[in-house]
């Protein structure tokens, strides 16, 4: 029954979505009254059966009810609850419902908390809100219903991907998703505004809590996917430039962009048509990358059937929803008035260079990402991987690193270049002192990892002096939320170049009570034993790792057997430390009686996630701040007219 | 997840029972120059994993991207460059080999893109500027 | 700024460009088989130790005695083999000669194969490590090569070698002479 529920929820939420779309399309042409409130509402419902849908689907994966087609197929009745949990959205059926779910929610959140925007755009924009659901919900009743039955039932189900099994990952694709459900807003917005011609301040103070939401969603899954890639893959890497994660990439650099732009609309009035553009470009660059994923264009027909019909019915999607806002916009934006024009050396100026530079590297990784598809076209058959883009991207993503330690020290509409190099003083000398340092004591390190330590240095002290000579407790909290933001950006850079710089590895064949060394640890692989989990077995080496003349700890890599369905992985095992971390994955055992074991210690690895997260919690802060502000400027003028 | 999969499905299909006895040397061990170890990586992480795709062969234990980093650390070993090494696997698995496109008439527009890019950006940013 | 008109349909055309790789892609799937590069050149030199019992071993010089040959890339191993050993033994029924390269295998593996699913080859070459399946630009089990009498390599096929691929294989073969 739960699953016959969650179908009907399905399709009234569709066709409050299609009444949605009908109402407000009836307010827009001719004034009707009451209508916008009508249209709010419709909103809020369709959110709430949308949502009612996603938890009927979970019930019937924690219940293991293996007659739903989509549970026996991606369940089995002994994996551990968490991940029955997280398997409703570990499959394209169930990922896509959590998806129209979360914008179903975000929808019903417009609908109810949004009062600074005029009526008729706002009517607009939940007329777009409720066309992309319209889309989705389509999508899932007519090519992908997650509550399918099976006759009859089977006895039990086939199992998740062991490598999928991880807490981890059982919650990347919400964030990710939340991530780009916040962009449809923006999109929305967007088009909300193209239609009735309002572009300026109010829309951007509307639209930027969503940019910013969304940004904090996507910069926490970028960062937990590549963390999840590090320890589950076992060899150390933590980026590949794979088309998966350039499909997470992408959205988050346009997002990036359309954060600051709409930081200069909505306090210079300037960059309008750009802004709007750039709010269809983001959310664009979210449907491309769940394209990418659940099309399978990329990636080996060995790992997933290409299933074209899905494919199809996305890129229908894609076409008609960029495409018209895209159309909309070559016609409309034109007839929009033209924004302020800035002096180029200004806070605004810095602001269009990080625009420009995050759109180039934005457009690296498109091309990059899609080249092997338009060489495949002409009949070459190549691949383009991280030497492509490190040394396209690289050099512009440094560039754009120095453009972000001044752009804050900067005044808006003008500033004294001489004054600003002053200020520039101190972080221009600790890059310098950080890059001399690497150079003399580091060893050949190369040209990007050691511009990368010193520019981190740099970043790290020019982002934390807008606080400087201020009263820190009055200072304002999104001012706080940039200045974590810009550190954290400095903390990773640091991050990734000291981890490429210095990481040594030592891949061996030891015997057991054999000693190895790497990078004055002392490890010695004490025995192997077999150990069983609750959908595993696995083979666990006990490892007694030294550092000088430390104290030793024990770390346990594993080799895993799973048999539902039958896969093995290897299971790292890390050690961190305050300078970075050692790692430790057991192979393959010889028969010479000894057995693989590779070894890496990554200075400063940490860093990464850490400057990732840190980058997060300013955008959050940013969010709070922005909000605050507008909160007790709402409430001031109530006071005002009381 | 692609990955995943790919790497899952990499495990299962490319085992042979008598593999694991054999193919430790150079593919999973290093060479005892560290100089020669640093060329040699520098190289495996950029050419393309042929049976898992979406990997290079300095992170995959796909058992062909073993032997291929063992070939790497041979020829290493006696002396060739990586770019001998690496025409030489591109003259048997052709361009896909490697993940740095080497440049020709196929990859001249990948390599100009970006500087195209940049220039149009910058001619673009132009135009939000106040003439002075 | 009128000028400047134009350039507001820039993003649509962009779109438009990368829709259409998009669709070219989900529409023409790109082969994705990874071929060698070798074919329409000599095969490398190797020489490989005999695995079978009772059956030489292979080098490429076995290929330079005027008449084509195929090259069967395999492992006992490998699922796929078995299934393309009816259709090996019906290449070696009409007078193809067959020669082997075995990859990480052993003595005992092959001879129980071969006892299995018929024995359709003249030699088999026993490769450990691989060396001379990524000198070949092979990148799986099973694949097959059609070598002419120089010792030319002329065609690859990947994978294994199904029912109605026979004629396409025994066409090579013919233009091979």
């Amino acid at each position: 029954m739960t699953a016959e529920t969650g179908l009907a929820a399905l399709w009234l939420a569709a066709a409050l979505a299609a009444l949605q779309v009908f109402l407000a399309t009836l307010v827009l042409r001719r004034s009707v009254a009451g209508g916008a409130t009508a249209v709010r509402a419709v909103a809020i419902v369709q959110g709430a059966l949308a949502a009612a849908a996603m938890v009927a689907l979970i019930a019937v994966f924690l219940a293991s009810d293996m007659s739903v087609a989509l549970v026996a197929a991606n369940s089995h009745s002994m994996k551990p609850w968490l991940y029955k949990f997280a398997g409703a959205w570990g499959n394209h059926e169930g990922s896509m419902l959590l998806w129209v779910t979360i914008l179903g929610l975000a929808g019903a959140a417009v609908a109810r908390f949004e009062q600074r925007l005029a009526e008729r755009t706002l009517v607009a924009t939940l007329a777009a809100q409720a066309a992309i659901a319209l889309g989705f919900y389509a999508f899932l009743l007519f090519a992908s219903n997650p509550f399918a039955r099976l006759q009859p039932a089977p006895a039990d189900g086939a199992g998740l991907n062991p490598l999928l099994q991880d807490p981890g990952l059982a919650f990347h694709p919400p964030t990710l998703y939340a991530g780009y459900v916040g962009l449809s807003v923006a999109f929305s917005f967007a088009v909300g505004t193209l239609v009735t011609r309002d572009v300026g301040p109010a829309f951007a103070r509307a639209m930027r809590p969503w940019v910013l939401g969304a940004w904090v969603f996507l910069t926490l899954g970028i960062t937990a996917g590549s963390y999840w890639a590090y320890y589950e893959l076992g060899w150390g890497g933590w980026w590949f430039w794979d088309p998966v994660e350039n499909a997470s990439l992408m959205p988050w650099l346009a997002a990036t962009a359309l954060l600051h732009s709409v930081t200069v609309l909505a306090t210079r009035d300037g960059l309008r048509a750009w802004t709007v553009m750039l709010a269809v470009v983001a959310f664009s660059m979210s449907m491309i990358g769940t394209f990418l994923v659940r099309s399978g264009i990329l990636t080996s027909v060995h790992a997933f059937a290409v299933d074209p019909t899905r494919g199809t019915f996305i890129l229908a999607l894609l076409v008609l929803y960029i495409g018209g806002a895209l159309a909309l916009f070559g016609a409309r934006v034109g007839t929009v008035r033209q924004g302020k024009l800035f002096e180029p050396f200004s806070r605004e100026g810095s602001l269009v260079a990080n625009n420009l530079l995050l759109t180039v590297i934005l457009g690296i990784v498109l091309i990059g990402t899609f080249y092997p598809i338009v060489a495949g076209a002409f009949g070459t058959q190549l691949s383009v991987g991280p030497p492509f883009f490190d040394k396209a991207a690289g050099p512009i993503a440094l560039i754009l690193v120095a453009v972000m330690a001044a752009g804050p020290l900067m005044r808006w509409r003008r500033d004294d270049a001489g004054e600003v190099l002053g200020r520039l003083f101190a972080p221009i000398g600790a890059a310098l002192f950080a890059g001399a340092g690497a150079f003399v004591l580091g060893g050949p390190i190369g040209v990007l990892p050691l511009a990368g330590i010193a520019l981190a240095a740099g970043l790290a002290v020019a982002s934390v002096a807008p606080l400087t000579k201020r009263n820190l407790a009055r200072a304002p909290l999104h001012l706080w939320g940039m200045v974590i933001a810009h550190l954290g950006v400095a903390v990773a850079l640091a991050g990734m170049a000291a981890s490429t710089a210095w990481t040594q590895e030592a891949l061996l064949a030891v015997g057991v009570g054999d000693p190895a060394r790497v990078a004055g640890f002392t490890v010695r692989l004490e025995g192997v034993r077999p150990v069983v989990g609750q959908n595993w077995t696995a083979l666990e080496g006990r490892l007694s790792v030294t550092r000088g003349d430390a104290a030793p700890y024990v770390l346990r890599p594993q080799v895993r057997y799973f048999t539902q369905p039958v896969t093995t992985t290897n299971e790292s095992a890390i050690a961190t430390h305050v300078d970075g971390q050692f790692y430790a994955v057991l192979g393959a055992l010889g028969d010479d009686g000894r057995w693989q074991l590779r070894l890496w210690w990554k200075p400063f690895v940490t860093l990464i996630w850490a400057g990732g997260a840190l980058i997060a919690i300013g955008g959050a802060l940013s969010l709070v701040g922005h909000q605050y502000r507008l909160f007790r400027q709402g409430r001031r003028r109530a006071e005002g007219d009381a | 997840m692609t990955r995943a999969a790919a790497v899952a499905l990499a495990l299962v299909a490319a085992t042979p029972a008598a593999a694991q006895t054999a193919n430790a040397a150079l593919a999973y061990t290093q060479l005892p120059d560290a100089d020669q170890e640093r060329r040699a990586r520098a190289l495996m992480e950029t050419l393309r994993c042929i049976v898992c795709q979406g990997q290079s062969i300095a992170d995959s234990d796909a058992d062909m991207a073993g032997e291929m980093r063992a070939v790497v650390r041979q020829r290493i070993a006696a002396g060739q460059t990586p770019r001998q090494i690496r025409d030489w696997m591109i003259a048997r698995y052709g361009r896909y080999i490697s993940y740095d496109p080497p440049l020709d008439a196929a990859t001249i527009p990948l390599w100009i893109a970006p500087l195209l890019l940049l220039l149009a950006g910058i001619w673009l940013a132009r135009g939000s500027f106040r003439r002075r | 700024m009128t000028n400047r008109r134009w350039l507001m349909w820039l993003p649509l055309c962009a779109f438009g460009v990368v829709v259409a790789v998009v669709a070219w892609g989900l529409w023409r799937p790109a082969d994705r088989t990874v071929r060698s590069a070798m074919v329409g050149k000599p095969l490398p030199d190797f020489t490989l130790a005999p695995i079978a019992p009772g059956k030489p071993g292979l080098s490429s010089a076995d290929f330079r005695r005027g008449q084509p040959r195929l090259l069967n890339v395999f492992a006992s191993w490998c699922v796929p083999c078995i299934a393309e050993a009816p259709q090996l033994m019906t290449l070696k029924a009409a007078g193809v000669p067959i020669d082997a390269i075995a990859i990480k295998d052993t003595p005992q593996d092959i001879g129980n194969f071969l006892h299995r699913n018929g024995d359709p080859y003249a030699r088999i070459g026993s490769d450990v490590h691989s060396r001379v399946q990524l000198a070949l630009g092979s990148s799986g089990v099973p694949e097959t090569f059609v070598v002419d009498g120089r010792g030319i390599i002329v065609a690859q096929h990947v994978g294994d070698i199904r029912a109605d691929d026979v004629p396409g294989i025994l066409r090579a073969l013919a233009d091979a002479k």
